[in-house]
């Protein structure tokens, strides 16, 4: 067990590198001059200020010798500085990533809690009541589209009902809590400070509602067609012949051999959403991850770019190192 | 005496089962399909009754709702359920889940997916203990651990503790047996629960619910399709053909002379091992098919069918009569006092010569073939199946060499050999005096049209997408035999005649064809380019034996007709002697023993061979058990590869005994042959 974690994790990280590779060649051959971007007209009519630039961000040097001073920076743990907000890119990572971990942790675990049993209940009662109204909230949520279903959940509940409050982590004028994990609702309860605690919770419901709402869809669907196929299995008449309760049947002898094909989406689902908040995060104004890779992208800030796409393979592998290590736990069949 | 003594007591009284005009449907959109249609019979406690049929006849329809197990779209409609005097159609759900796997039990065909795969066997075994409150969880486990050791499981302390697929089949359907007995039930009932097995697994597993039955008093219904493996269990017996018991009487009165046409039919479709072998090897198969449930006939329903009929069957319903003392049958002919005739004796042309003595048209020698696995991790070790370890063969022109043993013996693999679908690892194949073992395939290409196989599986040999015109087409136009268009209509057309289809048929899909007719199609592609070798692989065993008989004749026909030689690999072995000439038995891929097949059935000279025709049930034989599985084929054997499980082996066993002839004609691979011949069955 220990050898392929190993093994896998040595597989991961170069996985990681040549995912970096491949990004660098292509934000490289996207037409476009972080010069003009940067400097605007002005100063970028003027040749002697764009090759000093150039010279200051590297930008002069051949292709390959940049990627090389890349991969040394980050054999050093130094991933460069940002263009545009003239910081290092690792620091402006651990400025923003804590805030998308915990929308999309609290969207995740929203989507499994409640597309799980929803697909188990559909499932169970095939082709009832349950079924149909399973149905249609997954259609919903895989079929809206992310910036509409904010912009609605936004009108509806924040601007008509004012039963939600406004974009943001917290209210302007709450305080953010003494900085731990930079998650609020992890170091609120750490300072015990229950006011903004509340507030970060009420601030996370519709952004986490809207992200979650493709994922729940999806986890519905999977969930419910793998229950009706273990729900067909021989095993499951078996326990009923045994005279084993249909509760006991579902939950101990269906869902676990059911969970497998669940275990392999929700992985990549989870890692999608940590790495795919952009539209959310800007409509809901939430200083995350997916605002500064928006933010970089337009400014064509390379090192952002770079460090970001680290970031998102880096989480991508990881997840899925996981899952694979769940299978082990779900299916002995697979351990060794 | 207290209260639940006399519970205990009182079921002696009352039959453990009564059954009386039952009838389920299936609620489908063309209408209500009666899978069951008012069947009756009792089980007292303590007793064996077998259901016997075709696949379709409603026999295990009638034992899940028995168990009160049927799903939608299946209802029972109407007749009444007992078990122990109490009426099961009127129970609340959660009454019959207390009944269920406590005093009535089931055990289903197939052990591979009847476990679940996640939970270990240890909780699958217990949770029928503990939660019908009978037994604490440490009583439970002490229990699992005694029925597993005493269902045959080596070791059953640490086999709980394992998963099911660590397990063989005949493991598994152990466990699913100990499963069965969890609580002690009333009344067990199996639903084919040898089928997927090896004879010898199916010959352990038969003996142990015998003595389950006869050691715990506990009732069983067995539902199989095979009259042998009722026969070796149950005293009583009852035939469904289309939802109906047609026939109902003790086992061994219906195999000697059955009361009903259709039980005559199947008692006489199968080859009986422990029967001289006539001149006349065609079986008796009747035609047609059972009848569309959705419309009945009027009269007898297997009038259509039926070789005996006369003008009232077709009008009028038979009633379930008595014919002789403690005998039921359907059927207005032997309600009137008619005796059917003891065997079908269908006057088709007699013996067939004997294959002319002349230089075999395949020969194979020290034939070879390990298949490596992929390593489990890079510095694991190298793992190597061996398949085949060294086997030498011969088959003369016109004759059938039939290929037994159990499962992972390398036949298959042989079969594949021969045809050089794979390529040996080592050794010669000579097929009609040309070396094919290394020729490339360029070279084998043309030989290819005088050899052809047939598969096992009429369901998954054919391709769905095209019909059967385009199958049968294609290897004649492949091969240059006819041109496209009337040419190879007209061939096409005569081959479906050949083998008893319609012409007419040819633009039809694969799933239009029933199982029997399929395979009849994978005989036509097989006979497309008139081809001298037919090796055929398992190709009846996926087929009821009506339909079995009728592939089997076709292939004599055939033979007859075209002078076709047959490689007949096949694990029913009362079929292998019927059809074969010669017989060769493998065990871990060499050949133990191989003779003519009377002979060889008539007085085996390997133990292996003895044992495997001991193991074939046929009622009122006493019979060798052979213990224990294959070993693995990851290991190459060393010395006798069987001297594991042998019931004479000795030290001299672990040099290798060469395959010798010891008689004219009989080969076998024993220091000591004839030896154990306890099982030999009278020519």
């Amino acid at each position: 067990m220990l050898r392929t974690l190993v093994t896998r994790l040595a597989g991961a990280a170069v996985m990681a590198v040549l995912a970096t590779l491949v990004i660098f060649l292509i934000a490289n051959t996207v037409p476009g001059d972080p010069v003009l971007a940067q400097l605007g007209d002005l100063a970028a009519s003027n040749p002697a200020t764009v090759a000093e630039w150039r010279a200051k961000w590297g930008l002069d040097l051949p292709l390959w010798e940049r990627y090389f001073i890349f991969l040394r920076g980050l054999a050093h743990g130094d991933l460069g500085t940002s263009i545009a907000s003239q910081r290092p890119v690792l620091e402006d990572i651990a400025q923003y990533a804590p805030a998308t971990v915990e929308l999309s942790t609290i969207a995740f675990l929203l989507a499994l809690v409640t597309g799980i049993p929803l697909g188990i209940a559909a499932a169970v009662w095939r082709d009832s009541w349950v079924d149909a109204v399973a149905r249609v909230i997954s259609l919903i949520g895989v079929s809206s589209p992310t910036f509409w279903l904010a912009f609605v959940m936004l009108a509806v509940f924040y601007g008509g009902l004012q039963i939600a409050p406004g974009p943001g982590r917290l209210d302007p004028i709450a305080f953010p809590p003494d900085e731990v994990t930079g998650l609020f609702l992890v170091d609120t309860i750490l300072a015990g400070d229950w006011e903004t605690f509340h507030d970060a919770v009420s601030h996370l419901v519709l952004p986490a509602i809207v992200l979650a709402a493709a994922t729940i869809g999806l986890i519905t669907r999977t969930t419910r067609a793998a229950m009706l196929e273990a729900i067909g299995q021989d095993y499951v008449r078996v326990s009923r012949a045994k005279g084993m309760r249909e509760g006991y049947t579902i939950l101990r002898h269906v869902l676990p051999n059911a969970l497998i094909p669940v275990v392999t989406l929700g992985g990549l689902a989870y890692a999608n959403l940590l790495a795919g908040a952009v539209m959310t995060e800007t409509v809901f104004s939430w200083p995350g991850l997916g605002r500064y890779t928006f933010r970089s992208a337009a400014a064509l800030d390379f090192p952002a770019i770079m460090g970001i796409t680290l970031v998102v393979s880096v989480t991508y592998l990881l997840v899925n190192l996981l899952v694979d290590l769940s299978y082990a736990l779900l299916d002995p069949r697979v351990r060794r | 005496m207290t209260a639940s003594d006399r519970r205990e007591a009182k079921p002696e009284a009352v039959p453990v089962l009564e059954v009386e005009d039952l009838r389920t449907v299936f609620l489908t959109d063309a209408g209500p399909v009666r899978a069951v249609d008012g069947v009756s019979f009792t089980v007292g406690a303590g007793e064996t009754l077998g259901i016997v049929g075709e696949s379709g006849s409603g026999k295990s329809v009638t034992a899940l709702s028995l168990m009160r197990l049927l799903e939608e779209p299946a209802r029972i409609v109407g007749g009444r359920l007992r078990f122990q005097g109490r009426d099961l159609l009127a129970m609340r759900p959660d009454e019959l889940r207390a009944l269920r796997g406590d005093r009535m039990a089931m055990v289903f065909q197939d052990p591979m997916t009847g476990l679940n795969p996640v939970i270990r066997i240890l909780r699958q075994l217990t949770e029928p203990m503990t939660g019908h409150g009978r037994f604490t969880p440490p009583e439970a486990r002490r229990r699992a651990i005694g029925l597993l050791g005493r269902m045959g499981i080596t070791a059953p302390e640490r086999s709980v503790s394992r998963f099911p697929h660590e397990f063989s089949g005949g493991m598994r359907q152990r466990v699913m047996l100990a499963m069965g007995f969890a609580n002690d039930p009333a009344l067990l009932i199996a639903d084919e629960p040898t089928t997927a097995l090896d004879v010898t697994i199916q010959a352990q597993i038969l003996d142990l619910l015998r003595q389950l039955n006869a050691e715990f008093g506990t009732a069983i219904v067995l539902i199989s399709h095979d009259l042998g493996v009722i026969g070796s269990v149950c005293r009583r017996v009852a035939v469904m053909y289309a939802g109906e018991v047609v026939e109902e009487a003790p086992t061994a009165e219906v195999l000697e002379d059955p009361r009903h046409p259709y039980a005559w039919a199947l008692v006489n479709a199968v080859p009986r091992i422990d029967q001289p072998l006539g001149a006349d090897r065609r079986l008796v198969s009747i035609e047609g098919a059972p009848p569309d449930a959705l419309a009945l006939p009027p009269g007898c329903r297997f009038a259509p069918r039926c070789p005996f009929k006369v003008e009232r069957c077709e009008r009028e319903h038979p009633p379930l009569a008595e014919v002789a003392p403690g005998r039921l049958a359907r059927c207005w002919v032997t309600q009137a006092g008619q005796v059917l005739p003891k065997s079908g004796g269908a006057g088709f042309g007699g013996a067939r010569p004997a294959p002319a003595a002349a230089e075999p048209l395949l020969s194979v020698r020290g034939l070879v073939k390990h298949f490596p696995l992929p390593r489990e991790s890079f510095f694991a070790p190298k793992r190597v199946v061996h398949a085949v370890n060294g086997i030498d063969l011969d088959l003369k022109r016109g004759e059938t060499l039939g290929i037994v043993g159990e499962s992972g013996c390398g036949k298959s693999t042989l079969a594949r050999l021969v045809t050089r679908i794979h390529a040996p690892t080592a050794g010669s194949i000579t097929f009609d005096g040309q070396e094919i073992a290394s020729a490339s395939p360029a070279a084998i290409r043309p030989l290819r049209r005088r050899m052809q196989m047939v598969f096992q599986d009429p369901y998954a040999s054919l391709n769905p997408r095209m019909t059967i015109g385009d199958t049968l087409a294609e290897p004649l136009v492949a091969h240059g035999l006819a041109r496209r268009g009337a040419e190879v209509r007209e061939r096409v057309g005569e081959l479906l005649a050949t083998v008893g289809l319609n012409p007419a048929w040819v633009s039809r899909f694969p799933h239009e064809f029933s199982g029997g007719q399929r395979q009849r199609i994978s005989i036509a592609r097989a006979l497309a380019l008139q081809p001298e070798l037919v090796v055929a692989d398992e190709p009846i065993s996926a087929l009821d034996v009506n339909i079995q008989a009728q592939i089997l004749n076709l292939m004599l026909d055939l033979q007859q007709r075209m002078g076709l030689t047959y490689l007949f690999i096949a694990h029913d072995l009362a079929v292998v002697r019927h059809l074969c000439d010669r017989v060769a038995v493998l065990y871990l891929g060499q050949v133990m023993e191989s003779a003519p097949a009377e002979a060889l059935f008539a007085r085996p000279l390997h133990p292996y061979t003895a044992v495997l025709i001991s193991a074939v049930p046929v009622p009122g034989r006493t019979r060798v058990v052979l213990q224990g599985e294959p070993p693995s084929t990851l290991v190459l054997p060393t010395g006798c590869p069987f001297r594991t499980r042998c019931p004479i082996a000795r030290p001299v066993c672990e040099t290798p005994p060469p395959l010798a002839e010891h008689e004219a004609g009989r080969w076998a691979a024993c220091h000591f042959p004839g030896e154990f011949g306890h099982a030999g069955v009278a020519a």
